[in-house]
């Protein structure tokens, strides 16, 4: 319990730090000034995104592999966990490029890559709430995890493909590339901050699963507990 | 139903079934709840049972439909029983009447038993399908649809399928639903012949069932657990006979 | 039974079934060419501009018509248990699966077959000279297609609302199918057909990553 605590206020902290330095420590950026400063959340959303969808990935193939129930808990988590780092990035890009670009959507290669990943993982959990018997959901879903995760390549590969609107990539990227270390610092501040967020909904949403599960069990121990000592003759209803 | 139609490779087999803590749960319904049964072979059990007992999910889980969410189910040859590896070998030995029927209901009766004869890899398969159909009466609706077939029909081309293959071990639950008379006649010898032909048997009913005479053994599931059991050298007519009774 | 044997007599079977009724084959063309038409209300198709777009529209004419064929596809199983007859039969998983793939391929070619002729007419585009590339990226289109809706159909099949779940696991995975094929089949029928190598790799890449993909998991989807 203690720990929660502890782990959130943590957290928070980190994002009021995130936020204090995203707005007023980073030097400002010269083209596009104030508004340049939604990257600091925007680009970290996407990289915890990332890494919520490997741990799906990894979780999916190792519930079929070993068909424990720990890792249908945690690929249920990370993907959870990767929708909402997904929808912030979702959020937070349009109110970038509103001011910047004078539209609000475009369908440039990252951004329609990650609608669609943000489609396919919202599916994911709606297949999950369809389906039943826990067993069925278990490995049903992670099936469609994993080819959620193949497709993923696919889809950014056709949209690149297709057309490309987004701003160069600024770091490590081709010419004209490169941050001001003052913007990387603060980048990097940022990107732990929302990598914690994003870990400590995957674990939290973990243990919840997990408990969820002990419950079950502990409910069909009771049952089995209570029909036992009553008459053994009794029909079930 | 001629008995002599089993593939080379099958003729004669001893057949058994080992059940050992088998648990089937479904989310929060347990179904069965260690389950350790040994069923030898030549063997003719009755499974008995009021409704929810676990019967139909016990048959399932022998067929290989379902798995155990813990526990194992084999079928053993004298001392060796089959490994995973061997689940085909395996699902040639059994034959299931369920509660579908188990058939297409847009293909013929002689197409229907044609498919799964070429499914098992049988040989001679027309003269097979034609004697099963003959066997079963309903050689002259062969090539009518089972879509337009009665209900008592329709079991009887559901049991000519499950015994198509000439498997040595047959799960059946509540195989004699639906049949008229003459169908039951009909089940009843084809039935005594298997037995008498040393085929392992586990029939699953509820109501009652003038085969339940050629029964070896008699076991009582009750709330998914195994409540009675005559054994395999006792006799099952005791628990028969207060079967009909509360029955 | 090997595997290919298995595969042939269900593939025989799934193909007696159908065309003994036709049903679903129709009514899937039927839908096809509605939504064809209505494509062809809401963009006016004389326009030059309209010709741009046909290639979307009949890709997406396609991808909604396979949304509806897709799904009896193991959800006929049901009746009556025959899957459970199948899955009983000492046959690979995978010789089920794969049948109707090849099932479902076949059925989806037929309506292509009528479809796209249809398209020509109402878009007033040419087919003559590219008809050979032209069947080549349909084929590519519909295994992709047809490989992850008949998993994703052995999926649905189980659970609720299957008839919309279908559409909503299978319409997101298709997006790169859907660009490689627009723009491989729009290539085609401009006045310079030329057939982009990169999109016909984007496309076989698909089927074989996915044809992996299901091979693989195949025994999970058998499932109980």
């Amino acid at each position: 319990m203690k720990a929660r605590y502890a782990s959130t206020i943590f957290a928070a902290g980190l994002i009021f730090f995130a936020g204090y330095a995203a707005l007023f420590i980073a030097p400002d950026e010269k083209t596009m000034h104030a508004i340049q400063r939604i990257f600091y959340f925007h680009l970290p959303s996407w990289i915890a995104m990332f890494t919520a969808l490997a741990v799906a990935f990894v979780a999916n193939v190792a519930y079929l592999a070993t068909r424990r129930a720990k890792w249908d808990a945690l690929g249920v988590s990370a993907s959870e966990a990767a929708v909402v780092c997904c929808t912030i990035g979702l959020a937070t890009g349009p109110l970038w490029a509103k001011p910047v670009w004078g539209i609000w959507w475009t369908w440039d290669a990252r951004l329609t890559t990650t609608f669609i990943l943000w489609l396919l993982y919202l599916s994911y959990l709606l297949l999950r709430g369809l389906l039943d018997d826990p067993e069925r959901k278990a490995t049903f879903s992670a099936v469609f995890g994993i080819f959620a995760f193949l497709d993923a390549p696919l889809v950014y590969v056709s949209n690149r493909l297709w057309r490309t609107q987004h701003p160069q990539p600024v770091i490590g990227g081709g010419s004209g590339s490169g941050l001001d270390p003052g913007m990387g610092r603060v980048l990097l501040f940022c990107v732990i901050a929302l990598m914690g967020v994003m870990i400590i909904i995957l674990l939290d949403r973990y243990k919840l699963e997990k408990l969820r599960q002990e419950f079950e069990e502990l409910r069909l121990e009771y049952e089995t507990l209570n029909l036992e000592s009553a008459s053994t003759g009794k029909e079930r209803p | 139903m001629p008995a002599t139609h089993y593939t080379s490779a099958v003729a004669a087999r001893s057949l058994g079934l080992s059940f050992t803590g088998v648990e089937k749960r479904f989310g929060s319904f347990v179904a069965l709840r260690g389950i350790t049964l040994q069923i030898h072979s030549g063997e003719f059990v009755a499974l008995l049972g009021p409704n929810g007992a676990g019967k139909t999910t016990l048959l399932r889980i022998a067929a290989l439909l379902a798995s155990p969410t813990r526990g194992t189910v084999q079928c053993t040859e004298g001392a060796k029983s089959y490994e995973a590896s061997d689940l085909r070998e395996a699902k040639r030995q059994l034959g299931m009447v369920g509660h579908s029927t188990l058939l297409y209901d847009d293909l013929s009766a002689a197409e229907n038993l044609t498919l799964f004869a070429r499914l098992y890899g049988l040989d001679d398969i027309s003269a097979r399908v034609s004697n099963a159909l003959k066997s079963c009466g309903l050689d002259s609706r062969a090539e009518s649809l089972v879509r337009t077939f009665s209900r008592g029909m329709r079991q009887r081309l559901a049991i000519a399928r499950a015994l198509l293959h000439g498997p040595r071990i047959l799960l059946l639950d509540e195989p004699a639903a639906g049949l008229d008379r003459q169908g039951l006649a009909w089940f009843s010898g084809t039935l005594e012949r298997l037995r008498k032909d040393g085929c392992t048997v586990l029939m699953s009913t509820h109501a009652r069932n003038e085969s339940l005479e050629l029964s070896t053994r008699a076991v009582v599931l009750a709330a998914g657990t195994v409540q009675d059991d005559s054994g395999p050298q006792g006799d099952p007519r005791p628990l028969l006979a207060s079967w009909r009774a509360g029955a | 039974m090997g595997t290919s044997r298995a595969t042939a007599v269900l593939l025989a079977k799934e193909l007696r079934l159908e065309f003994r009724t036709r049903e679903l084959l129709s009514a899937t063309i039927v839908f096809a060419l509605v939504v064809v038409v209505l494509f062809s209300f809401a963009f006016d198709p004389t326009a030059a501009e309209s010709r741009r777009y046909g290639p979307g529209l009949l890709w997406i004419s396609f991808l909604f018509a396979s949304s509806l064929m897709l799904n009896p596809s193991f959800a006929r199983e049901r009746l009556n248990d025959t899957i459970d007859a199948l899955r009983m039969s000492p046959i690979s998983p995978f010789a089920i699966l794969s049948a109707k793939m090849l099932a479902n391929f076949i059925f989806m070619s037929v309506v292509e077959v009528v479809l796209v002729p249809v398209f020509s007419v109402l878009y007033d585009v040419s087919l003559a000279g590219v008809a050979g590339r032209l069947i080549l990226v349909l084929a590519l289109g519909t295994v992709g297609l047809t490989v992850t809706g008949t998993v994703f159909s052995a999926i649905s099949s189980h659970a609720r609302l299957r008839e919309l779940l279908l559409p909503l696991l299978l319409l997101p995975i298709l997006t790169p199918l859907l660009i490689a094929a627009v723009e491989a089949t729009a290539s085609l029928l401009v006045e310079d057909p030329v057939l982009d190598r990169t999109w016909l790799a984007l496309l076989a890449g698909f089927d074989i990553v996915f044809l992996t993909a299901s091979w693989l998991l195949c025994d999970y989807l058998m499932e109980e």
